[in-house]
């Protein structure tokens, strides 16, 4: 075969192959949710991140506001430090409060941020103060039998 | 008689040893070799062409059936649970993460590979290669390396066209065929599937798979007896242990991968 020809059925191959991974990047996995825009950095201190896990979504009201950077672990006040990006078209007050949450029953868990009411915003850097961790099942379940319990006790008295 | 069997086993052992040897040699001198040959492009992109164009044919098509079969198959399992919605991330995560590297690698072994112990094993009977010693030109620079260098650019892509293919096959019967809502097709594989943990995975599978499967052959090819005969029987071997290669290099990735 010429090499002409031949260079160009070569050059088709891998521009199918490359459009193919792009088809699949773009159109099949969750490319477009992978913030490419600017972001701003904030932390917030958690007593148990229970199963959240680096690039989880940081929603409020539902809608992906930003992702989890890094998890740490704070030695000095044996709490767990989560380091999240922030979209930079979101601004939020600094009062602020970030639940972890669960997506449906045994998804995934995500950080849901509420809004406070102060004027001031957060900017890259900044500590979010009031936190809620994660709800581990086993700490529901012996607070449940230990409330029967007392329960009980009540009632025989 | 005991003795007898210890010493074969031990001459086994040593035979396979030596063999294990030889190859890694020849692959170490091979991709040495190799090297020097960004100065004649024109040898890889010939080997891309035959090892990769003429396989678009079957890895195309079988894509597509793949997919077809996956939606249906898997519509039929999840209506049971009233999950229909999620047979687009079914199909995706499969073909991404499993299907779309390991069923290529065996077309591609079955196809590419055998092509290549094929033309080597000629190339050594017809003493090819022995002449191209003789005139001080390096065959594993000039007819091994280039067809190694283009199994591993050829497989991944293969791979990915694939994957590309089930997913657009899962599609068809899915959504036009069957009736699932695209809307939830679409929008759940998009949130179900990681660029990095699942597309990513699966193009380093297909790297992997295309190394493995492309020396097997090349190697089968320069070590086949140089007869009719020894060369059909090196045919066979590429294919048997390409394929058990690849399964097995499947499990290995899987386990270290997804964890």
């Amino acid at each position: 075969m010429q090499n002409k020809s031949l260079d160009f059925w070569v050059g088709l191959f891998v521009l199918l192959g490359a459009a193919a991974l792009l088809f699949l990047a773009l159109r099949v996995g969750n490319m477009s949710s992978i913030s490419t825009g600017d972001t701003y950095v904030v932390t917030a201190k958690f007593d148990n991140i229970g199963g959240l896990k680096p690039r989880a979504p940081v929603k409020s009201a539902g809608v992906v506001v930003g992702r989890i950077g890094a998890i740490t672990f704070d030695d000095k006040t044996f709490q767990a430090s989560v380091s999240m990006d922030m979209d930079s078209h979101y601004k939020f007050p600094k009062d602020s409060s970030a639940k972890i949450l669960t997506s449906g029953l045994l998804g995934e868990q995500y950080v849901g941020l509420e809004p406070g009411g102060d004027v001031n915003l957060l900017a890259s850097g900044d500590k979010i103060k009031m936190t809620q961790s994660a709800i581990v099942l086993e700490n529901l379940i012996s607070q449940f039998l230990f409330s029967k319990a007392a329960d009980g006790k009540e009632g025989s008295k | 008689m005991i003795n007898q069997w210890v010493s074969h086993l031990g001459r086994a052992v040593r035979v396979w040893l030596s063999e294990l040897g030889l190859a890694s040699r020849t692959l170490f001198a091979m991709l040495i070799s190799g090297l020097g040959l960004w100065r004649r492009p024109r040898l890889i992109t010939t080997q891309i062409h035959f090892i990769g164009n003429y396989s678009l044919v079957i890895i195309l098509v079988s894509g597509l059936f793949v997919g077809f079969v996956l939606a249906y198959q898997g519509y039929y399992t999840l209506n049971r649970y009233g999950s229909e919605s999620a047979l687009g991330l079914l199909v995706a995560l499969s073909l991404a993460r499993e299907l779309g590297p390991v069923i290529t690698a065996l077309l591609f072994a079955g196809r590419a590979g055998t092509s290549l112990t094929a033309e080597i094993g000629l190339m050594k009977a017809g003493e090819q290669l022995a002449a191209m010693e003789m005139m001080a030109v390096n065959p594993l620079q000039r007819v091994l390396a280039p067809r190694f260098i283009a199994g591993l650019i050829a497989m991944p892509i293969l791979a990915t066209l694939f994957t590309a293919m089930g997913i657009l096959g899962g599609y068809l019967v899915g959504v036009q065929l069957i009736g699932v809502d695209e809307g939830s097709f679409w929008s759940q594989m998009q949130g179900g599937v990681d660029l990095y943990e699942d597309i990513g995975n699966g193009v380093i599978k297909s790297v992997v798979f295309g190394f493995a499967a492309t020396f097997i052959a090349i190697y089968q090819g320069y070590q086949a007896q140089p007869t009719p005969e020894g060369v059909s029987r090196a045919t066979t071997r590429t294919v048997v242990l390409s394929s058990l290669m690849v399964l097995w290099l499947d499990f290995v990735l899987t386990a270290l991968m997804f964890q």
